[in-house]
């Protein structure tokens, strides 16, 4: 206990500490990784702990994002109670979904849950007059303040996103060190067993599908706020991925495993899209004479390509190989 | 003092398909008894103690614990009320020590009660089957006997009425059966078992009442004298 506390104290306060020393540019790519990072702290309470791939976080995503974005816009609400509305939006979301998704199990799941998420996404599309579907809006730099705070600052920004983030970690590291979490972590082991030592498991799961859903919507509604964009792209297939992606290269069932997936994929993501592939193409035009344009922006190659290497070679992710091998307390 | 119908069971039936699995007319379970299902493999033991615990619902029929009615209950629900289930292919969570196995009945345990220590708990129930001292070891990683004794162990920590354990002693050596033979009785001193056997000697040491199952009905039904002379049980089971 005293460990845990130590251990996420100090990532904290490294993150704090990085502050001042980073660049413009890391400064805002870490405000952004510490938002998505929140995204995937909630996602691995469902998965890495719980059990439960979900391929539609996505909508949970999206809900808390147009959910804030929406009030800003359409009713001119202020940042702050948007927010809260963007939360209660995924709230309501997650607890629906899951009392229809949490019927299936396995491969069942993984296909409502992506079917949810596709409605949800194809819903920001049809009302195009309000949301701009794939277009999007903005969210004005003026109204972007509270409590006096500006929050396209990049310092305060950076502050909001890693306050956000350190509440949610806290919370999930409170959580999967909790009876509660014993019961997840049991589900995710063996459900039929945790039934007949007379648990509801679908309680359980829906608790850990609802508090993993308001972790994805307060990260939806903070990346609308901080960065001043709504837009469906956030509510695609590819945004449902992501999580999934950053969880399992970080560590699934770790605590700290979503934050370290989630720089590291964000990063080979940019060298990538930056350096590698627009080298690989100009490559293949001068040795070949083929013009590949498309090869140039086809980093998502790469993001599925480490995909398929973690799951079939590294399905423990970073942190899950450190637990096993060095540090068997990580939580 | 008289005892009484613990948990019973009426026209419970279970079909799969165009199989008749389990057709028991009637089954009283006494408090305090030391009961015994036996019968050739293929006579719906398992099936027949896993409606009673709610692992599946019956095709038709009534059980009942202590005079009220759970047919329709889930099987957490069951649990709660005091029938705890040992499952024959051992269940445990192997990734987890042996402590986080016992803690979460436990755990069950206190919530119900609405207080005490799930630390005590369980290590009571580890204390109990010996294995208290690799309390931090993996689960998955001990021998055979220990996984049986944990299982067991788990079982023990949700401080049942009822404990139904489904084969206990497959799979274990002669030295551990004898220990295993002293722990069920010494927790039949507080909970009533119902104990699905193939072994035999394990059977007539511990059982005070034995049913006979064959085809999924009941065969005969009596103490372990009465069944080891009992010409059908013998055609059927005991090998003439």
């Amino acid at each position: 206990m005293m460990r845990s506390v130590i251990l996420h104290g100090a990532m904290i306060a490294l993150l704090i500490a990085l502050e001042p020393m980073l660049s413009e540019y890391h400064h805002g790519n870490l405000a952004r990784i510490l938002v998505l990072a929140t995204y995937a702290v909630g996602y691995n309470i469902l998965f890495g702990y719980t059990g439960l791939l979900s391929l539609g976080h996505a909508m949970f995503f999206a809900a808390g994002m147009y959910g804030c974005a929406l009030m800003v816009r359409l009713a001119e609400w202020s940042v702050g109670p948007a927010f809260i509305v963007g939360v209660v939006c995924a709230l309501v979301a997650g607890l629906v979904v899951g009392l229809l998704a949490l019927r299936t199990i396995g491969v069942g799941f993984m296909i409502v849950t992506l079917m949810f998420a596709e409605a949800a996404h194809l819903t920001i599309a049809y009302y195009n007059e309000y949301t701009r579907g794939d277009e999007g809006f903005t969210i004005p730099q003026a109204v972007r303040s509270v409590a006096g705070l500006d929050l396209s600052d990049t310092t305060t920004r950076y502050f909001a996103a890693l306050t956000l983030f350190s509440l949610c970690l806290i919370a999930s590291a409170a959580l999967v060190q909790s009876r509660a979490g014993r019961v997840l972590v049991a589900i995710r082991e063996n459900e039929d067993r945790v039934r007949m030592l007379g648990f509801d498991p679908f309680r359980y799961k829906l608790l850990a599908l609802v508090l993993s859903a308001v972790m994805a919507g307060a990260a939806g509604a903070a990346y609308a706020v901080l960065f001043g964009y709504a837009g469906s792209t956030f509510a695609s297939v590819q945004y449902s991925i992501f999580p999934l992606l950053w969880v399992l290269l970080g560590g699934p069932g770790t605590t700290l495993g979503p934050l370290l997936g989630t720089v590291l994929m964000f990063y080979l993501v940019d060298y990538a899209s930056g350096t590698v592939m627009p080298g690989l193409a100009a490559f293949v035009e001068g040795s070949f004479g083929i013009d590949a344009p498309g090869l140039a922006s086809a980093y998502l190659l790469l993001v599925g390509i480490a995909l398929v290497l973690l799951v079939l070679f590294a399905p423990r992710g970073v942190l899950g190989v450190v637990r096993a091998r060095v540090v068997p307390w990580l939580p | 003092m008289a005892t009484v119908g613990l948990l019973t069971a009426s026209g419970l039936v279970k079909d799969f398909g165009g199989l008749r699995a389990v057709d028991v007319e009637a089954f009283t379970l006494h408090e305090g008894e030391i009961r015994a299902v036996i019968g050739p493999n293929g006579a719906g033991k398992t099936t027949f103690v896993s409606l009673l615990c709610g692992r599946f619902p019956p095709t038709a029929g009534q059980i009942a614990f202590e005079g009220r009615d759970i047919t329709e209950m889930p099987a957490h629900k069951r649990v709660a009320l005091g029938i705890a289930y040992t499952f024959q292919i051992t269940s445990i969570f192997s990734n987890l020590t042996l402590y986080d196995n016992v803690a979460l009945p436990a755990q069950r345990r206190v919530m119900l009660d609405g207080g005490g220590s799930v630390a005590r708990r369980a290590m009571d129930a580890l204390e109990r089957v010996g294995l208290a001292d690799r309390a931090m070891e993996q689960a998955g990683a001990q021998s055979y006997g220990h996984q049986r004794l944990l299982e067991v162990a788990m079982g023990l920590a949700l401080g049942p009425k009822v404990l139904i354990l489904d084969e206990p002693t497959q799979g274990l050596a002669d030295s551990e059966i004898e220990d295993f033979i002293a722990l069920i009785r010494d927790v039949a001193k507080e909970t009533t078992i119902l104990l699905i056997e193939h072994n035999m000697p394990v059977v007539m040491a511990l059982a005070e009442q034995i049913t006979v199952l064959d085809q999924g009905r009941v065969l005969a039904e009596g103490t372990p004298e009465m069944i080891r002379a009992d010409a059908a049980v013998q055609a059927a089971y005991l090998g003439g």
